[in-house]
């Protein structure tokens, strides 16, 4: 594979993260690692579930008590755009297109970072009413599922920005390509994990 | 290649090993370093002999038998039996599918080194205020309660090495997928390889729990947590049941490649295709299914309740059904063969027997009833070491001999390797036949010690004697290894002339590019049928020879291993008092790793060529393919 | 390993036609993202509303489920060719899953 090879929408092909052997390799390895990665979330969760509102004795917080839901809302709503906008990315990036790649990531980026902004409000707030990391087993696996997640939306924004950086003036090629698509693969998986936190974690915990 | 023939210096030859990508030289590293911590292990086995050799001995305190117990079994699992495994996974299976290299070489080399520093950290807590002392199952009731850093050992090394085995578990899964030569079928790979697949399958789903786990148990123990602090409303049957998710499919990571190892054993010595190769191909899908959906039979004495109990006991019986499939199939494989018995062969024929009654014992366990009566006793002891000494570890030592060639270029001496097994086999049955009634009588497992009034001195005795056996026929495998290597007579491709898989049609040692041009696969066991044709090039391949991309070597997966390594000591110390430079340790060693990381991102490593000009030259000076 | 990828020229047609295909493909993206939020109003709006929780929890829980249908399926195209080994694994992985939340929620003893 030559890097310095140049590529125009004509010669760019069809499934640019998929051409050649490194980029299948990267593919398939990547989704593999994301099974795991249900694995890991899906032990979270159910540790989770098991502890949930689960405290010393006397405890006053609960996730009834606790959580409100028109910050997550407002969360839900800036994370499942951002999974539209990396959509965007993907595909100018399919039809090599890489300035308008450029701006969509950076939109995803920067809504990515909203929702991590808020996140670490959120949790701030929660820290300040005494609800801390080693409250309760209950704040410790709230805390540890959360914040998981949010690392995620971290690294994966660190990878969006380290992405666009080194590329910048180097445009597309068959090399970055596959990178911008599995950056983008794992932000989506990042959107589904959010989605069971929206659902088990605060709307599930509203209803109590 | 000419230039790799050359002699090299003690330290160019350690700095090439550290910066190596070559999956046969990753698996030299896994071989030596999962040998060396199976002698390890042994040792720590003969100590706890020594200690049960009669009532009411005193050469270990109970808190120091306690930590070798813990020890003993971690070590063996995590860092003798797997790597091993993955040392002949790396060496043979990418040969055997006619690959030129794994799928992620540089990702390879990190999975080792993050194993390797692993298992470096967890060792050395033996020298650093006290090893782990809560069992290798470290259930979270005991290992809360556990004083000193011992735990926090156990969880910080698991969690590095366990990341490396999950990294290794990717790349082969990765390499089987889409590294295949031409012709080369899912339906036509070795049983190795098969084997290899589905274990790796288990170890991409089963360690992830475990990970969650051990991060519960560090945040729990380290950062002040409480998902295990009962009067925090924390859960500690949480911790049985993550460790059980992971630790039932772990049994079967370490067996299955066993099953492959004597697959590919009773076919070559038997000359004779492998029976029922669909059904075995099948059995081993079949057992990583079940392998997830028995972990409770581990918890039936927790009270889980009467309905959870039968299922788990259910199931778990239905597990030794594909299990038998696979005797049956290797019995009549052996069945009208012609049959030589070389050292791999009688390993593997002794096997059967051996793992038979592992399996057995396993059912009685699977009744959930019964088990109430079992459990924690000595009759545990006896079937989980029936099933792995005699099944994986009989297995990695016929796989020692049969793939040393292939990975040395020497052969083992087959007198010694008789010795050896003569004197392990004998051994093993003798440890450990005769705790099966040491349990039904009474006796408790991972005690430090009992009674002389008990009556279980003289069976004690007799199982001491064994371990004695045992070791004695190790020693004299290392004093094989070293007899052999100084001889070092060289030898062809297929050293014992029977080879029927791709493995035994290249060089051995192979070229560090493997096959100069990727071979043709025309059918299941395809050497033996090139054989068959007269195929006087070895093999027909798929492509003109032409340059090969090769990728580059690296320090950096050292490095990164190295900060995380660095890392967990700021971990360990983070919430003692009196160690105000913890904090700093943990940044630094992040910075190393997420520098290294970056580093490794940032820089293009498109590797380098090797032209036709040079594997023509290669092809004279005897590397060759053929004969 | 990679041998130099094989460059091919798409003829205009070919071209005019994949990109056609692709902007067709991206209305629909718009619409599973419709759809996504939707399923998140009607989620939230449920639990908002007050009804009682033996019937939010499955219907939201349903909700959840399609969601992430979408996202494997539409936004990260696993249905797409050369899959099947993806889906293969995440469907492993999303059995695992499920049997571990299954147990930590049902068996752990209180
Ligand atoms: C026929 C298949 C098998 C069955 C039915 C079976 C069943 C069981 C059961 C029910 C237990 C729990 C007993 C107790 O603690 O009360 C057990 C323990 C164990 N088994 Fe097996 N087993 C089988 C095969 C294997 C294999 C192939 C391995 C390893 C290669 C293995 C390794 C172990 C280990 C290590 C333990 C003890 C774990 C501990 O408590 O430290 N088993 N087995
Ligand atoms: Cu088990």
């Amino acid at each position: 594979m030559d890097i310095n090879q140049r590529y125009t929408p004509q010669s760019w092909p069809e499934h640019p993260e998929t051409a050649t052997m490194e980029g299948k390799n990267k593919f398939i390895g990547f989704w593999l690692l994301l099974a795991a990665e249900t694995v890991t979330f899906a032990s979270l969760f159910a540790t989770y579930l098991a502890l949930k509102d689960k405290g010393p004795s006397g405890m006053e917080f609960s996730a009834a008590g606790l959580f409100e839901l028109p910050l997550v809302f407002a969360m839900t709503m800036i994370l499942l755009t951002s999974s539209l906008t990396s959509v965007y990315a993907m595909y100018h990036m399919k039809n090599h297109n890489f300035k308008a790649m450029q701006a969509w990531l950076g939109i995803t980026v920067l809504l990515g970072a909203t929702f991590l902004g808020l996140e670490i409000y959120e949790f701030n707030h929660y820290v300040h009413l005494g609800f801390g990391y080693t409250n309760s087993a209950f704040s410790s696996a709230f805390y540890t599922l959360v914040g998981t997640h949010g690392a995620h939306v971290l690294f994966g924004l660190s990878w969006f920005i380290a992405l666009m950086l080194r590329n910048a003036k180097r445009g597309l090629n068959m090399y970055n390509a596959p990178k911008f698509y599995l950056a983008s693969l794992y932000w989506h998986f990042i959107d589904v994990v959010w989605v069971f936190i929206f659902t088990v974690v605060y709307l599930m915990g509203v209803i109590g | 290649m000419s230039s790799i023939a050359q002699k090299k210096g003690f330290g160019a030859t350690i700095w090439d090993f550290m910066t190596t990508v070559d999956h046969k030289k990753i698996a030299i590293l896994y071989l030596i370093s999962g040998g060396f911590f199976f002698l390890v292990g042994g040792l720590e086995a003969m100590l706890i002999r020594v200690q049960l050799a009669t009532a009411g001995n005193d050469f270990l305190s109970a808190g120091t038998y306690n930590e070798i117990i813990t020890m003993h079994g971690t070590t063996m699992i995590f860092l003798a039996a797997m790597p091993i495994l993955l040392a002949f996974m790396n060496a043979i299976m990418p040969l055997q599918i006619g690959a030129r290299d794994v799928a992620f070489p540089f990702l390879n080399s990190l999975g080792f080194w993050l194993f390797f520093f692993g298992g470096i950290f967890l060792n050395l807590s033996w020298f650093m205020g006290g090893a782990p002392d809560a069992g290798w199952t470290n259930y979270a009731s005991l290992a809360l309660a556990s004083e000193g850093h011992g735990i926090d050992f156990y969880s910080l090394g698991l969690t590095i090495s366990g990341f490396g085995t999950l990294i290794a578990g990717i790349n082969f899964l990765v390499t089987i997928i889409n590294m295949r030569a031409p012709g080369m079928t899912y339906m036509r790979m070795p049983l190795f390889t098969w084997t290899t697949f589905v274990a790796s399958a288990l170890i991409l789903l089963a360690f992830p729990p475990l990970t969650v786990g051990l991060f519960f148990m560090v945040f729990d123990r380290m950062f002040g947590a409480s998902f295990f602090a009962v009067e925090m409303g924390g859960n500690t049957i949480i911790w049985e049941h993550l460790f059980w998710i992971f630790g039932h499919p772990e049994v079967y990571i370490l067996i299955l490649p066993a099953f492959g190892i004597f697959s590919e054993i009773f076919a070559i010595f038997s000359r004779k295709r492998l029976f029922g190769y669909t059904a075995l191909v099948f059995a081993t899908i079949l057992i990583g299914f079940y392998g997830f959906m028995v972990w409770a039979h581990h918890m039936f004495t927790v009270g889980l309740g009467p309905t959870a109990n039968a299922v788990f006991a259910l199931a778990t019986m239905i597990i030794a059904v594909p299990t038998g499939i696979k005797i049956f199939n290797w019995l009549l494989t052996i069945w009208g063969g012609n049959i030589s018995f070389t050292t791999p062969m009688i390993y593997a024929v002794a096997f059967i027997p051996s793992f038979v009654a592992g399996g057995v014992t396993g059912v009685m366990q699977a009744i959930a009833p019964l088990d109430y009566q079992l459990h924690d006793s000595y009759f545990i002891v006896a079937h989980f070491h029936y099933v792995i000494v005699g099944g994986v570890v009989l297995a990695i030592l016929a796989g020692t001999h049969l793939y040393w060639p292939k990975m040395f270029g020497t052969m083992l001496s087959e007198k010694l390797g008789k010795w050896t097994f003569w004197f392990f086999f004998i051994g093993f049955h003798l440890t450990f036949f005769i705790q099966h009634f040491l349990g039904l009588m009474g006796m408790p497992r991972r005690v430090y010690t009992f009674g002389a009034d008990q009556g279980w001195d003289l069976f004690n005795a007799i199982s001491s004697a064994g371990a004695v056996l045992m070791a004695i026929g190790v020693i004299i495998l290392l004093v094989n290894v070293v007899m052999t290597s100084i001889k070092n007579e060289r030898v062809g491709n297929d050293p014992w002339g029977d080879g029927r898989t791709l493995e035994w049609a290249i060089a051995s040692p192979p070229p560090f590019y493997n096959f100069a041009q990727t071979p043709l696969v025309r059918g299941l066991d395809t050497f033996w049928i090139e054989k068959m044709d007269g195929n006087k090039k070895g093999m027909i391949y798929a492509e003109p020879l032409g340059d090969i991309h090769m990728p580059n070597g690296s320090i950096i997966p050292f490095v990164i291993s190295l900060g995380m390594f660095i890392a967990s000591f700021g971990a360990l110390y983070f919430l003692d008092g009196d160690k105000p430079w913890a904090l700093a340790v943990l940044i630094i060693g992040l910075v190393i790793t997420f520098g290294s990381m970056l580093v490794r991102s940032l820089k293009d490593d498109l590797g380098f060529h090797i032209t036709k000009a040079e594997l023509l030259e290669d092809a004279k000076g005897g590397n060759t393919d053929g004969h | 390993m990679a041998h130099d990828t094989h460059i091919h020229v798409r003829s205009q047609a070919e071209f005019e036609y994949a990109k056609k295909k692709r902007a067709e493909e991206m209305r629909g993206h718009l619409a599973t993202f419709a759809i996504m939020i939707f399923l998140t109003l009607v989620a939230f709006t449920m639990v908002a509303a007050g009804f009682s929780a033996y019937l939010i929890v499955p219907i939201i829980l349903l909700l959840a489920g399609i969601q992430v249908i979408l996202q494997l399926y539409y936004f990260m195209h696993m249905s797409g060719k050369g899959h099947g080994m993806v889906a293969f694994f995440m469907f492993c992985g999303m059995f695992v899953a499920f049997i571990t939340v299954l147990a930590l929620v049902t068996i752990v003893w209180w």
